[in-house]
């Protein structure tokens, strides 16, 4: 486990330049991902979590682009780059794409081209990142196929992606993510898609391949359990904000912002009365185009005051790495 | 502050609202609908823009150049003029020919006398829009010059364009009532009417259309009136028209069958006319618009060639398609290539519905 | 696989036999049966044909018997080959055809070439640098295209041609050439002829195919597969070219089955505006002089060769669409 962090993020604001006016997509989050350990970032849906990775690799859709923060890579030959920096299309950026970052997505059905074999994508991505004979890249391609659990990976090499399950189409796509052997694997969602226990295999999956290859993961999920079971430290967002982070036993064990206890109470729980009412939060996400001023959370907040309309609460610690923004705990002394 | 409040509008517009937001960008689309407009407010008042019969033929005056207007006087005042004609008698064949008299002026006037008509074909009138003083103007006024048989063609054109913009008119309806139809039952019912219905578009679209209409024009004989011509030639239009409309319906119903807000009403009982009438047609009125204003444009094209290729509408009927039959030879577009002015309407109308169709395509999907 | 190509074949079996019926009531509609016609224009030429004769003929034709009988005997003609005479040129009806029947089929292939040619690129760019001055200017040579009927185009590049540049921009050959029997020089002298008409031809086809290629390749742009080509460091040219290009490929090589009847019927008008050797100019006079023998096969003819095209490109689009191939599709 290296301390120093393979990826850093400080302050990204990344907003979206529409004609009817600015979406502030991420408004301001900053995190580490370490070698072998897993970052959890979680959140409803629109809160900002899939710009986040996207604009780490560059890739955010216009009319959107990176206003301002700084995004710090370790490259493996050792230098620091910052990505803000690189052009979105030049050389080193595109070296970085699969070569040292690899993303899984979330729509296994729609994120492979149904007009090319899994082999032909597959290949693509070592070929891109080394410099191997034709016959190598074919045969590395097999055994990444057979590393993340594809059945006859010899076969299905040639296969196109609708002849595949989701199950097996996710997998594809984690190969596919690590194929050119990248440090960092950035996971947007990658169980969503999928039944229960397909997701547990890919979970367990993705654990594995970590654990064998020191993978630095950030997995994006709306999803706690996901988060509980595999996340060691977990960032909470809530519309482009980051509103709460710490290690997972504190943000599990003693959540502080009202937000993050809204979502660990609505969690269905096994142990529940029956026919007791589930928990919900109040209200619903605001529409991009009508942020709410000062603290984001407010209108939905059951322990809000006066200032929490007006000013926006700046990040505080209360413990060990964990930090929370929220005007219940500014006041508490350094 | 003033951002916000734009984007809390946005978040609570309505559909309609919506739609005409997005058509209003379209610029284009905007100015299409005015000149579409000002084309169709010619065709209704064509008979009082229009200053000469159109089969008012004169052989002496034949191939006469248009007649450029003087706007101002010698003392700079707006005083807009034309010149006479002379006619002159050709010392050698003893034809009597006109050409403009530079020394003889006329005075072009608005609201003048011409020929008798009956406005909306119910007020007998007989004022037209422009005229000229001193004279009928039939015998003073060409603006846009005669053709082979002396007569004028600025009159012809308003009136040819009354006849091509309602045939147009006329033909969408017609398909438009097929097209709903058959899409609607195709789309609704699925089953083994969709696929024969289906299959029968499918046919009509693999069929190269123009021999098709030449040979069921030219079907249409001789001894009919020009009315009877005009019905059968819109007919025949109409009946290849219509597949396109059926599409867009089809497709519009079955993605609409598939809607919650469909099952829901389903499940609270209401009955299949209900649904049809109240909650899917305002779905996709805005797509039927769309899909008619670009399918009249196809309809005036069809009968500008047909009557073009002269298996149309046939003189002493007038359209544009038989307007461009005069300007159809090298040999007459050298004498009198003002004849070729027709194209001009004929592109503009187009282009404007073509824009116009586009721009409510766009709007009709307000969160497409 | 197969159930796909049965369908397809069917289909073009069942047009095909729809054609028939249209064109055998094209052939009936004019009043009179064409015997009549017959006998008027062969005594108009000088000939005289006795009642007999006539009686004959039309018990060859089934004439003298009901509807069905008619068609039926008349599809045992064809089927042997045998379209009858043209009344007004007194030799059979393929004979008149002759070489414009071909001629046609180059011209609208040709057309149909330049379309694709034209409008992939242009579709291409279009989408990819929307709203730049390059889509501006396409899109509006695009509406000219859309706006103008190919015929007043064609009637406008004659005249520009024959005013601005003096140059006679008619016919498919050269005076020399035209009656002459087919040799290299000959081949040579179309192919310097063939550009003007099939550019004419093309620009329809060429607006309607840009704007479908564009809006299927805008839409392909933001899917998954594309985000998932980019994060693989693929450089942005590569990602477009190989994967949304490919899969807004299909759309657009479908479009033939609407392009080639439509541009079939495009050369019909053009070629009787510049007066092209087809057979546009050769059916507008059949139908005219109620020629009909002439002109229904004429019309016949057109159509089968379009479904025939059309069912052609079917199957081509069978053979690159790995989805039909493998059956998830119908």
């Amino acid at each position: 486990m290296a301390d120093e962090p393979i990826l850093s993020v400080r302050d990204l604001h990344t907003h979206f330049f529409a004609d009817e006016g600015v979406v502030r997509a991420v408004d301001g989050t900053s995190f580490d991902l370490h070698s072998g350990r897993t970052l959890g970032i979680v959140g409803e849906s629109g809160c900002g979590k899939s710009v986040t990775a996207k604009s780490i690799l560059r890739i955010v859709e216009r009319p959107g682009r990176i206003v301002s923060g700084q995004i710090m890579l370790r490259r493996q030959n050792g230098s620091t780059v910052d990505l803000t920096t690189l052009p979105t299309d030049g050389r080193e950026m595109r070296s970085i794409r699969g070569g040292e970052i690899g993303l899984v997505f979330q729509e296994p059905m729609s994120s492979l081209s149904a007009f090319h074999t899994i082999g032909n994508q597959l290949m693509e991505g070592i070929r891109l990142h080394k410099d191997l004979s034709k016959r190598a890249i074919r045969e590395q391609a097999i055994e990444l196929l057979n590393m993340v659990g594809i059945p006859r990976p010899s076969q299905r090499i040639d296969s196109y992606s609708f002849e595949l399950s989701g199950g097996l189409r996710q997998r594809v796509m984690i190969a596919m993510a690590l194929a050119a052997e990248p440090r960092v694997l950035i996971a947007d969602e990658p169980t969503t898609a999928l039944d229960v226990t397909t997701q547990a295999q890919i979970l367990d999956l993705i654990r594995r391949l970590q654990q064998e290859r020191d993978l630095a993961v950030m997995l994006i999920t709306h999803d706690m359990g996901v988060i509980a079971e595999m996340a060691d430290d977990v960032v909470v967002m809530y519309l482009g904000k980051e509103v709460e982070k710490g290690p997972v036993d504190e943000i599990f064990h003693a959540p502080r912002h009202p937000y993050t206890q809204s979502l660990l109470r609505s969690i269905p729980s096994v142990l529940a009365e029956p026919r007791s009412r589930l928990a919900t939060i109040t209200g619903s996400i605001p529409h991009p185009f009508a942020r709410p001023g000062g603290c984001p959370f407010h209108p939905r907040c059951p322990d809000r005051h006066a200032e929490c309309e007006t000013t926006v609460p700046a990040e505080v610690e209360i413990g060990e790495n964990h930090v929370t923004a929220c005007h219940l705990y500014t006041k508490v002394p350094a | 502050m003033s951002a916000t409040t734009a984007e809390n509008k946005v978040a609570v517009a309505s559909q309609r609202q919506l739609i005409w937001w997005r058509f209003r960008k379209h610029k284009l689309a905007l100015v299409s609908a005015f000149i579409v407009a000002a084309f169709y407010l010619v065709a209704m008042f064509a008979d009082t823009i229009a200053y000469t019969e159109p089969f008012d033929t004169q052989s002496a005056r034949s191939y006469i150049p248009p007649q450029p207007i003087t706007w101002f006087d010698a003392d700079g005042h707006f005083h807009p003029t034309v010149n006479a004609l002379k006619g002159k008698r050709d010392p050698r064949t003893f034809k009597l020919s006109y050409a403009p008299d530079p020394g003889e002026t006329r005075d072009l006037v608005l609201f003048g006398h011409g020929y008798e008509y009956r406005l909306f074909g119910l007020i007998p009138t007989d004022i037209h829009l422009l005229g000229v003083s001193n004279s009928r103007p039939q015998d003073a006024l060409f603006l846009l010059g005669t053709d082979q048989l002396g007569r004028d063609v600025f009159s012809r054109l308003v009136l040819a364009s009354r006849t091509s913009l309602t045939i147009g008119l006329v033909g969408v309806v017609m398909s438009l009532v097929l097209g709903v139809l058959l899409g609607g039952i195709s789309g609704l019912y699925g089953g083994w009417i969709d696929v024969v219905i289906q299959r029968v578009i499918e046919i009509l679209r693999s069929i190269p259309t123009i021999p098709l209409w030449m040979g069921l024009a030219a079907a249409v004989p001789n001894s009919w009136t020009p009315q009877q011509v005009y019905f059968a030639i819109t007919l025949i239009i109409s009946l290849i028209g219509w597949t396109e409309l059926a599409r867009v319906v089809r497709g519009r119903f079955l993605a609409l069958r598939e809607e919650d807000f469909i099952t829901a009403a389903e499940l609270a009982g209401a009955s299949q006319m209900r649904i049809i009438f109240k909650h899917m047609v305002p779905s996709f009125l805005s797509h039927i618009i769309a899909a008619v204003s670009l399918a009249l444009p196809a309809m005036i094209i069809s009968e500008t060639t047909l009557s073009f290729l002269g298996l149309g509408l046939r003189p002493p009927a007038i359209s544009w398609g038989v307007l461009l039959q005069d300007a159809q030879n090298l040999q007459t577009l050298a004498l009198a290539p003002w004849l070729l002015v027709v194209a001009l309407p004929v592109i503009v109308v187009i282009l404007a519905f073509n824009f116009l169709g586009d721009g409510l395509r766009d709007a009709a999907d307000p969160y497409g | 696989m197969l159930a796909y190509l049965i369908r397809r074949v069917g289909l073009a079996v069942i047009t095909i036999w729809a054609i028939t019926i249209v064109t055998f009531i094209i052939l009936q509609l004019p009043p009179g049966d064409f015997v009549d016609a017959y006998v008027a224009q062969a005594s108009a030429m000088g000939t005289a044909i006795s009642a007999g004769e006539a009686a004959a003929l039309r018990h060859a034709y089934g004439l003298d018997q009901s509807v069905w009988v008619q068609y039926y005997k008349w599809m045992a003609h064809i089927v042997h080959g045998e379209f009858g005479q043209s009344f007004e040129y007194g030799r059979p009806v393929t004979e008149v055809i002759g070489d414009r029947l071909w001629l046609t089929i180059l011209l609208s292939i040709g057309a149909i070439i330049v379309t694709w040619g034209l409008a992939l690129p242009i579709g291409i760019y279009s989408a990819v640098r929307q709203y730049s001055i390059g889509d501006y200017i396409f899109t509006f040579i695009g509406f000219v295209g859309l706006a103008v009927p190919n015929f007043l185009l064609a009637l406008i590049i004659m005249y520009v041609g024959l005013r601005v540049f003096n140059v006679s921009v008619g016919g498919l050959f050269s005076s020399e050439f035209q009656l002459a029997p087919w040799s290299w020089a000959k081949v040579w002298d179309l192919a310097g002829h063939l550009p003007v008409p099939m550019l004419i031809l093309a620009l329809a086809g060429t607006a309607q195919l840009v704007r479908i290629m564009r809006a299927n390749l805008l839409d392909e742009l933001r899917r998954p597969y594309v985000v998932t080509a980019r994060a693989r460091g693929l450089s942005e040219r590569r990602v477009i070219m190989k994967y949304p290009v490919r899969a807004a490929l299909n759309p657009f090589a479908s479009t033939i089955g609407y392009l080639l009847p439509y541009t079939v019927s495009g050369s019909v008008i053009i070629s009787v505006v510049l007066s092209l050797p087809t057979v546009g100019p050769l059916l507008l006079h059949s139908l005219i002089s109620q020629d009909m023998l002439l002109g229904s096969t004429i019309i016949l003819m057109l159509g089968v060769l379009t479904v025939f095209g059309t069912l052609l490109s079917d199957l081509l689009l069978m053979w690159i669409d790995p989805r039909i191939r493998l059956g998830q599709l119908k």
